[in-house]
């Protein structure tokens, strides 16, 4: 995220991550301003899930995430993509194996 | 790598629609005209909702006032998405507003013609919004990644919008003559400003080519146009009602509806400040802002109050 | 029964024409975020006055005809009701007077500044959590499931507007003496809310209704915690206004029926 101009008598910038139902990861779902963790958490509420969207709500101050450099992504995300054992179809298991 | 790389990489991307996201290297242009874009299209939300907010203490029953409140909030919660995608490109929602303020920033200039009766939340419903998801559904798959969630998040909550418009004017138009002619005194004044929303035709509009290389764009004014005129003809005969222009007829050999030519001089006035209701609109958006000051420095000075007591408190602790 | 009506129609009432009075910021808010949180409160208590009028109706229309007559001083209402026709919440919330209007005067009170609204937010919020906290009690099931889904809605605006009185109260000079003056303009106007009318005695003593007498303690004793809080003063005077409820209002409702019963009133009859 480039810095944002810094205006002091601006509120701070929040983003924010909803949980749209219980057993689902929080997912980001946008940015709004605040001036605390507890405002941002009811704005959030009022902005984010009007339509009953979400079931619990994670906020974080924009300036707290840190994010990779995209211009580094060859290092960071490549390698994990010959690493295909991670996926459950690498393993040839007899088709009568169920519940697995 | 150098600039020239880093340009191809992009241009890349770009040929290969790969969404640009905000930490990659952009190039310049590219980034002033997202700003001027995204923030445009916020600004349209903010300002669009006073039009509408004229009509929410009056609204004809309690299920209308809810319909229509929940709607001018959505644009609201419309205007704030697009801020924020504005504000991953490194402009504040502080300094959008003061390009508003001051008129360096434009917005949809529809909003610059007064709402007069209750049929006039009908047609800008079916109207304003059916232009305005033209734009926005094709805005869906724009090249630049966090705008294009807005518009995927917007065209959601859009759909019902311009459904609601279109019943409030189905409605009056199986009620009274009285509320047919209200109705249709409605689409006579709203039809050509919904035509002008797509902007200058296509041999006017210097930003297109590099919009659409960039793939910001997707359709050009003109094609937009079009496609909004065909679908909306069959709608309004469906309300037995007419559109205003004489020249509006289907053409066999283009498959498509002719119709006649838009006043460009009145677009350009009501762009450049004279339509009915320039002044009135700016005027209210600045007199929130600033009647809103004292509110905003209260409640951060109260949070970093609480901020250096909670720091004393641990100090003493 | 024709209590009970009338004292359905008070509830109504109230979440009507304060909800009206809160959806005339949509668009205004000094604040995009704070803009929505207003409309959704504003949105939760037009559903409270739909639930209520939609109750009302329903026992207004089951009274024998000559029970019905008389009951509303409004000339258009009381034509479709000699009619025989049956009524329902747009009727009620559209075509009767002021003085057929029963909700207190706090809720008729203009919008004024933000600390203005956040005061009268305030000091509702907290009566409105304590009220229907025993609404939920009652032994009309209407009132009773309505009240019980409005807590839900009510206990968020309290910790909204409760927060904002302690914002602004310890924020900047500026907000504390414009928050001081607000709660000290609307204190005269929350006496009525514990004020018992003669219909809501026997609610309350047929338990179906609130003895909201009986929450001033409570009420007090929240409202001076947050005010404390707030680094605020309540005032100790004790003169109140009231009226709302027995139909005498402010000079605020007139304009407000005038924009709300607008289309209803120049276009009689007609479906929208």
């Amino acid at each position: 995220m480039p810095e944002q101009n810094s205006n002091k008598n601006e509120w701070p910038l929040w983003e924010v991550f909803i949980r749209s139902k219980a057993g689902l990861d929080h997912k980001h779902a946008g940015s709004l301003h605040a001036i605390d963790a507890q405002m941002a958490i009811e704005n959030a509420r009022d902005v984010y899930t009007r339509r009953m969207e979400g079931v619990s709500i994670w906020v974080v101050e924009s300036k707290h995430v840190h994010a990779s450099d995209p211009d580094s992504s060859g290092a960071m995300f490549d390698p994990a993509s010959d690493k295909i054992y991670r996926h459950p179809t690498f393993y040839d298991l007899p088709d009568e194996l169920t519940h697995m | 790598m150098t600039v020239r790389d880093f340009q191809q990489a992009f241009d890349e991307k770009i040929d290969r629609e790969i969404a640009i996201e905000p930490r990659d290297w952009m190039p310049d242009n590219y980034r002033k005209t997202l700003i001027r874009q995204i923030s445009q299209h916020a600004h349209s939300e903010i300002v669009g909702m006073l039009p509408e907010g004229n009509w929410i203490t009056r609204a004809p029953s309690l299920r209308r006032k809810a319909v229509l409140l929940a709607k001018v909030q959505d644009e609201a919660g419309h205007g704030l998405y697009l801020y924020s995608a504005a504000e991953t490109l490194g402009i504040t929602r502080d300094e959008m507003y003061e390009q508003l303020h001051t008129g360096k920033a434009k917005y949809s200039s529809i909003f610059n013609y007064p709402t007069t009766s209750w049929a006039d939340m009908g047609a800008i419903g079916w109207l304003v919004d059916g232009a305005a998801i033209m734009n926005q559904v094709a805005l869906c798959r724009t090249s630049y990644g966090p705008y294009a969630r807005a518009m995927v998040r917007i065209c959601k909550e859009e759909s019902f919008h311009q459904r609601q418009g279109y019943e409030i004017l189905l409605q009056m138009s199986k009620g009274t003559e009285i509320q047919r002619k209200m109705v249709q005194e409605s689409i006579n004044r709203w039809w050509w400003p919904s035509l002008m929303m797509f902007g200058p035709s296509d041999d006017n509009s210097p930003n297109t080519e590099q919009s659409m290389r960039w793939r910001v764009k997707r359709f050009t004014n003109d094609e937009l146009r079009q496609r909004f005129v065909d679908v909306t003809v069959e709608q309004c005969n469906i309300l037995g009602m007419k559109l205003p222009d004489p020249a509006l007829k289907w053409n066999e050999e283009r498959g498509h509806y002719d119709f006649g030519e838009i006043n460009w001089e009145e677009f350009w006035n009501v762009v450049n400040g004279n339509g009915p209701c320039n002044k009135e609109r700016l005027d209210a958006r600045t007199k929130a802002w600033e009647d809103g000051q004292w509110v905003r420095d209260a409640a951060l000075a109260y949070s970093e109050k609480r901020k250096e007591r909670s720091k004393k408190e641990t100090k003493a602790a | 029964m024709k209590n009970q009506i009338l004292y359905t129609l008070q509830l109504a009432d109230n979440a009507l024409i304060y909800g009206h009075r809160l959806s005339e910021w949509c668009g205004h808010g000094p604040v995009l975020e704070q803009d929505i949180a207003l409309t959704n409160i504003s949105l939760d208590f037009l559903g409270q006055a739909r639930g209520f009028y939609q109750h009302a109706a329903n026992l207004f229309n089951a009274l024998p005809q000559a029970d019905k007559q008389g009951m509303f001083l409004s000339v258009t209402l009381e034509e479709k009701i000699n009619k025989g026709e049956n009524i329902d919440e747009d009727d009620l919330a559209y075509l009767r007077d002021g003085w057929d209007f029963r909700n207190l005067l706090i809720t008729e009170q203009p919008n004024g500044d933000w600390a203005t609204t956040i005061a009268r937010a305030f000091y509702i919020d907290i009566f409105n959590h304590l009220y229907y906290t025993r609404l939920q009690k009652s032994s009309d099931l209407q009132l009773a499931a309505i009240a019980e889904k409005s807590l839900k809605e009510v206990t968020y605006h309290k910790r909204w507007s409760s927060e904002w009185v302690i914002r602004l109260g310890d924020g900047t000079e500026e907000s504390h003496a414009k928050m001081q003056t607000a709660l000290n303009d609307l204190w005269p106007f929350t006496g009525e809310m514990f004020r018992m009318t003669d219909i809501e005695k026997e609610m309350a003593s047929n338990k179906a209704g609130v003895d909201a007498a009986a929450l001033y303690n409570d009420w007090k004793q929240q409202v001076t915690t947050i005010a404390d809080e707030a680094t605020m003063q309540l005032p100790d005077s004790t003169w109140m206004q009231e009226g709302g409820k027995d139909g005498r209002h402010s000079e605020h409702l007139g304009y407000i029926l005038a924009e709300l019963q607008f289309i209803q009133r120049a276009y009689p009859g007609m479906e929208w």
